[in-house]
């Protein structure tokens, strides 16, 4: 197409308009800011410059790294789990059966609704006088004495360190399995017969065909569903908060939930930035790499 | 002879091969729908406590029968004064889905129709930039927003609710930053999904309709647009999903007067307890427009969102 030079940009510019003041000015005030301490009501001009001085405090705050590898621990479990869960069940489910789509509905339910709802929601089924869940095991517990010994008692799921971390990551895992899920049936079908009839011929079992056969094939989509949720992971923050808050003490405050924390109740917005460029940083890297096996944007006809 | 033992045999096989399928077939559906139950049983509570008294709500065993009614909904809106903060969320979410579809649109259209210096920076940075979470963008707004105190500007449309549904300005300067920062975040999505549909349209349509004398602005509304309602509707309901959920950003740049329900919502934890009954209610509200849009158009969330890891 013959046109003006000018023309791209135009199409361009409100798009990249709203994308610099909505994105670009924020990362860039917490790069400044970072540099800074400043805090709520203190006006913009008297903050006082320190340097390097809060990445130095950041690279020996106990309380970051604390974060980070709460943000690790939650992360390994839900990555692990709705991995494992939602591979094995599109391979299970894979052959079509009548009413696919209506199921299909109902998984993606979870998805959609907004994650603080999905807070109030597990909060109160895992409330601890209240809650559905603990009614239930108490009364199996009651029923059949012997599973007392394996937990089925009433059992404070967000008053103790460990259990709050179990039941954010079931929360999650409750939410997020069904993508996991579908992203992979959607590859499942998407994998060409030819293939897997020659190996169906050759005398493959299910077995050998899902190892040797569909999951390699589907190596490429494996990864960037993993990658995808290795990023949500870190972005997770509404459910925990709403679950939690964080507690009880720190077990499960991740780093994204320090970062509002910092923010919004010490309100050291100087630090918070700070971290909230390790956050970005860590959120960009991983993009990096999403784009490298899978750029939407390229040319299909290159 | 040989040939009906042989198609005997045939028909024995292929018949026990059918009571294997079935057998299958019968164990997929059990665990569909187990896994349909593990799904919707937590929401079906949701919705079942909110039309609940607190005097069910507070039983000591769960009441799954009880007499259903609506006074959680009726004090929301009347003691809590519900209705100027869902008429707010309204307004963000359609307005940020609004301008989202129209600039990425255009922008869609610039980045797989034409050639051009820094094609290539614009859209690796889209994709760099599109996982930056809403806290990261609050903690750098937050402190301007109060500084500048953006939020008690008001940008001049003013429209008072009647007394008694709760008084208070609809719109201020609050929600245009929010639609602002929700647009903003769902951009980079939106392009790149709009940027496969394009590209999926013929070149020569436009070609054609240049040859007829249209401008390129012609091109993009009267030919491409109206080919993309398929595109454009994955792209609202991620917008809107966005939009409508979000709680982060909303409750650090909210004012008084212009909450969205979800930052409504969180406000019934109460130090001296939750108001489970009331939060139910919202929580239901803020739930039942994403569940009417996945029972309309489920097909196209799992396009939208399988279209990241399976195209490429």
């Amino acid at each position: 197409m013959r046109t003006n030079r000018a023309v791209p940009y135009l199409f361009l510019l409100p798009a990249i308009a709203i994308l610099l003041l909505g994105l670009g000015v924020p990362l860039y005030n917490s790069l400044v800011l970072s540099f800074y301490d400043w805090s709520f009501g203190q006006a913009w001009a008297d903050k006082d410059y320190l340097g390097f001085q809060n990445f130095r405090r950041l690279l020996g705050d106990p309380t970051v790294w604390g974060a980070v590898r709460t943000t690790f621990v939650f992360g390994f479990w839900v990555v692990l789990l709705e991995m494992i869960i939602g591979v094995g069940l599109a391979l299970l489910l894979e052959k079509p059966v009548k009413g696919a789509s209506f199921f299909r509905t109902i998984f993606v339910l979870p998805l959609m609704i907004a994650p603080i709802v999905v807070g109030l929601i597990w909060r109160y089924l895992l409330d601890a006088r209240n809650g559905v869940i603990n009614y239930y095991l108490e009364a199996i517990g009651n029923a059949i004495p012997f599973l007392q010994n394996l937990g089925f008692e009433r059992l404070p799921w967000l008053g103790d360190p460990t259990l709050a971390m179990v039941s954010i990551v079931v929360s999650d895992v409750w939410q997020w399995t069904p993508f996991i899920f579908m992203i992979v049936l959607a590859g499942l079908q998407g994998l060409p017969s030819s293939i897997l009839e020659a190996s169906h011929i050759d005398g493959a079992n299910w077995f050998q065909m899902t190892w040797f056969v569909k999951l390699p094939m589907m190596r490429n989509i494996l990864l960037i569903a993993l990658l995808m949720r290795i990023i949500d992971v870190f972005r997770a923050l509404e459910v925990i908060y709403i679950m939690t808050n964080g507690g009880p003490g720190s077990s499960t405050r991740v780093l994204s939930l320090l970062l509002f924390q910092t923010a919004f109740t010490s309100q050291d917005l100087g630090y918070a930035a700070t971290i909230a460029v390790l956050l970005s940083v860590i959120l960009i890297v991983l993009s990096i790499l999403l784009m490298l096996y899978n750029n939407p944007l390229q040319d299909k006809a290159a | 002879m040989q040939k009906t033992v042989a198609e005997g045999l045939e028909k024995r096989t292929r018949r026990a091969n059918d009571a294997v399928l079935s057998r299958d077939d019968f164990l997929r559906y059990v665990a569909l729908i187990v896994l349909a139950l593990v799904t919707l049983g937590p929401i079906f509570v949701m919705f079942a406590t909110s039309l609940k008294l607190p005097v069910d709500i507070q039983a000591r065993v769960p009441r799954w029968i009880f007499m259903p009614t609506l006074s959680n909904y009726g004090e929301v809106i009347t003691t809590y004064r519900m209705i100027p903060y869902l008429i707010s969320s309204l307004i963000i979410a359609v307005g940020s889905t609004f301008i989202t579809l129209l600039t990425a649109g255009m922008a869609a259209f610039a980045l797989a129709r034409m050639r051009f210096p820094g094609r290539g920076l614009i859209a690796q940075t889209t994709l760099i930039i599109r996982m930056i979470p809403p806290a990261v963008i609050a903690v750098a707004v937050i402190g301007f927003w109060i500084s500048w105190s953006i939020s008690d500007l008001s940008p001049g449309v003013r429209f008072t609710l009647p007394e008694g549904l709760g008084r208070g300005d609809i719109l201020d300067g609050s929600q245009i930053g929010l639609m602002l920062f929700y647009t903003a975040l769902n951009l980079p999505f939106s392009i790149w999904l709009l940027f496969g549909f394009i590209q999926q349209i013929p070149v020569e349509l436009e070609e054609a309709a240049i040859v007829d004398g249209a401008n390129l602005l012609q091109v993009l509304f009267r030919v491409i647009f109206p080919l993309m309602g398929a595109g454009f509707a994955v792209s609202a309901i991620f917008t809107f999903r966005i939009a409508w959920n979000e709680f982060i950003l909303a409750l650090f740049l909210t004012s008084r007067y212009t909450k969205t329900l979800p930052v409504f919502a969180s406000e019934f934890i109460r130090d001296d307890g939750v108001l489970w009954g009331q939060m139910m209610a919202v929580g239901s509200l803020i739930a039942i427009p994403p569940l009417i849009i996945t029972f309309f158009a489920a097909k196209q969330i799992i396009a939208g969102m399988t279209a990241g890891a399976v195209k490429g």
